[in-house]
């Protein structure tokens, strides 16, 4: 009896990590709208799961969007548009075999890349080695060492990304503060690296001395002894590059150890997400960061943007999706990635991946994230990053963040809703 | 010099807190694997699952995170006590427990993950506390400023006393030094009358229940997402083998020094060395101390 009940103990556990197995590598195909038998479809990888998935949730949801909108259209070429994509966790080790996997067994017609850096990098050597057009979602100079030709990317940081990514960073702090020595920190990971090295020249650049310049590892628990050393170099300005565990880790350090510094912020990944946010509230005033869309009343780049973050907003509350509840960070930009690439494709009139880059590299195009044009490297001719600031923010509450006057915009100066404070005036 | 001393006092104290936290981190895992020697793959995980349930407390309810943990704790002796029967019954009992039941622990690793992705979704989540985002500060002179993070205090004082709690409990009670015995021989205590899978599967809930508490901190320190568990999986074992399988003032002393040094590394030589220094720590003390900083060697035995 007890040996039926072990072994029946042992088939469900089997069947447990089946289901696990399965949850983790099953294909998550979905089909829009069963209009053909011959659909086109579009594959990708995404972070799903792991450190960048919040993320990666909201792009997926953003480009099943799009999916519902061309299908709602009458497809691509007329066939319907099929999304094809898989977890990767947040590892880039993951990337290249699912990529693999979605051109040689899904068959899919068209690639776009996952969320960020980490995971566009192992991607490119299987675009290239396909010769399929690729644009990628937040890659910081993800093409800069293997200059594709068919590599678009979606981040508005300018030919330059590494360079044009801080700079406005630097412009604004220059601008109002005139720092002679500043304090670099960024985490070890691809995207990082990427930007501290931009920092690193636009703070040369600037006539700024890096006193403090180090790496942290991702898995860092506490930031507080990382701080101090950088505070004891007392800079005028700490440039923080960083991904979303170590961003809410610093501005936790920064409200128990401080600093004398009169910017801080930069390059932190994760404060624009509805979750930290919310966790951090007041934390964050003072913080001067990058951003590509807020809810302030100036911002009117972006056509089309307000709709679908509503659009996106709406679908999350209806289906009660776990994901970001506001959607500002990613929604436009990844909508903005396959939409380019839909256009392109109906314009070329065909699946050839030679004429779609062709059209791509020699167009402008019009979509949520404005007009778009795609320079060297498949980066775009000019950067449009936002340097905001967090002020005014008294509570946890997450309803604060979508409407205007926490994020408000320092540059470019002709949307600016706000002026630059020291970040000591802004802390209680 | 003012400044060395500074960025030393400083860097000894958030070592010797972040320490505190560690021990939190790994006292189940003494217990599981150290004395009982079950792979529990999975501990990292279940702290997490322990850290949603107060992130659940916290914000439905406003309940303070370490009492949700406290709250959280005898729900998870019961998730121990059922891991554990499922275990013995599917595994140990045939023998298996190596390999299968490695990859036990892993599925219930994946399942548990899914679950709360499932549930709360992948977004970072983070408590409030009228301890987060605070410090106290010890100001010596003028220019020495030791800042002392009440989070990081808070983990480290109930770290401490779950530990001694713990340590107490197990050389002061019959159970304690049942739970002992069973780790060191387990035929001889068979022979003596007492049944040794009843003390395995009480001592195996008691180091899952830690990740109750074990879990609150966690958020109380860092953000949280389902699978930042996986971060820690070499960090728990390392420290529990660097303290010494089954010795769990050990694991205590062992999370502290790991602390210091990551601290002192990180203000003083960069944080990207901090990780190189704790496992190369881990390598200087089993190259000389095989069985671990307060392991007992084999003779001991």
């Amino acid at each position: 009896m007890t040996r039926i009940l072990a072994n029946r103990v042992r088939v469900w556990l089997l069947g447990g990590l089946m289901a696990a197995a399965f949850v983790f590598s099953a294909p998550l195909a979905t089909t829009a709208e069963a209009q053909s038998k011959d659909p086109i479809k579009v594959g990708f990888s995404m972070a799903l799961s792991g450190a960048l998935a919040g993320g990666g949730q909201q792009s997926l949801v953003a480009i099943q969007l799009w999916a519902e909108d061309m299908n709602k259209k009458g497809g691509l070429l007329g066939r319907p548009v099929e999304l094809v994509f898989y977890d990767d966790q947040t590892n880039p080790k993951n990337v290249p075999g699912i990529y693999s996997k979605l051109l040689d067994i899904d068959k899919v017609d068209l690639i776009v890349s996952g969320y960020g850096t980490n995971l566009i990098a192992p991607a490119m050597p299987i675009a290239i080695e396909r010769e399929m057009t690729f644009m990628g979602l937040f890659g910081m100079n993800a093409n800069a060492k293997w200059e594709y030709e068919k590599y678009f990317s979606i981040l508005p940081a300018g030919p330059d990304p590494a360079v044009g990514f801080s700079e406005v960073w630097f412009q604004a702090v220059q601008k109002k503060f005139q720092p002679k020595t500043i304090a670099v920190i960024a985490a070890d990971a691809e995207f990082a690296q990427n930007l501290k090295e931009g920092a690193v020249r636009n703070a040369k650049a600037f006539g700024m001395e890096i006193v403090y310049e180090e790496n942290y590892n991702p898995k860092t628990p506490d930031f507080t002894p990382i701080l101090r050393a950088a505070n004891a170099k007392k800079p005028d300005a700490i440039y923080i590059a960083s991904y979303p565990n170590g961003s809410a880790g610093l501005v936790r350090a920064l409200a128990e150890v401080g600093t004398d510094a009169k910017a801080v912020g930069g390059g932190m990944v994760g404060l624009q997400f509805a979750g930290i946010m919310a966790g951090l509230g007041p934390m964050l005033n003072g913080i001067a960061n990058y951003d590509f869309f807020v809810p302030e009343p100036t911002m009117n780049l972006y056509p089309g943007a307000s709709d679908l973050i509503d659009r996106y907003q709406a679908k999350v509350k209806a289906e009660n999706l776990k994901v970001d509840a506001l959607g500002y960070y990613l929604v436009p930009w990844a909508y903005a990635n396959v939409d380019i690439l839909g256009q392109a494709v109906q314009a070329v009139g065909s699946l050839d991946q030679d004429a779609i880059a062709d059209y791509i590299r020699d167009n402008e195009f019009t979509s949520v994230v404005g007009k778009v044009k795609f320079g060297k490297n498949g980066e775009w001719d000019r950067p449009r990053t936002l340097v905001v600031q967090y002020q005014d923010i008294t509570n946890n509450d997450l309803s604060q963040f979508s409407k205007a006057g926490t994020r408000k915009i320092m540059l470019p100066a002709d949307i600016s809703t706000g002026e630059l404070q020291p970040f000591n005036d802004l802390r209680k | 010099m003012a400044i060395f001393i500074d960025l030393l006092l400083n860097a000894l104290v958030i070592g010797i807190l972040l320490g505190g936290f560690y021990a939190a981190l790994s006292i189940g895992l003494s217990i599981t694997f150290g004395l009982l020697d079950v792979v529990n793959i999975a501990h990292p995980t279940l702290l997490i699952l322990g850290a949603f349930i107060a992130f659940f407390l916290n914000s439905t309810w406003g309940i303070d995170p370490v009492l949700a943990g406290l709250i959280a704790t005898p729900l998870f002796f019961a998730i121990g006590w059922v891991i554990y029967q499922i275990y013995y019954n599917a595994f140990e009992k045939s023998g298996a427990e190596s390999l299968r039941g490695l990859a036990f622990f892993f599925g219930l690793l994946f399942i548990i993950e899914v679950g709360l992705i499932i549930q709360f979704g992948v977004d970072h989540r983070l408590v409030e506390a009228w301890y987060i985002g605070e410090s106290a500060n010890i100001v010596i002179g003028s220019e020495i400023d030791v800042a002392i993070p009440y989070r990081l205090l808070v983990a480290f004082v109930v770290a401490v006393a779950a530990t001694l709690a713990i340590q107490v409990y197990l050389t002061r009670t019959f159970f304690g030094r049942a739970v002992r015995a069973v780790a060191q021989d387990m035929m001889a205590l068979r022979l003596m009358g007492v049944d040794p899978i009843k003390v395995k599967r009480i001592a195996f809930a008691m180091g899952v229940a830690t990740a109750g508490i074990g879990g609150a901190l966690m958020i109380i320190v860092l953000p949280i997402e389902p699978s930042v568990g996986r971060l820690y999986i070499g960090n728990v074992f390392a420290i529990v083998v660097l303290g010494g399988l089954g010795s769990i003032s050990g694991t205590l002393l062992a999370a502290i020094i790991i602390g210091i040094a990551e601290s002192i590394v990180a203000t003083f030589f960069g944080p990207s060395w901090s990780p190189a220094v704790s496992f190369g720590i881990l390598l200087a003390v089993l190259a000389l101390r095989p069985e671990g900083l307060f392991g007992k060697t084999a003779g001991a035995h």
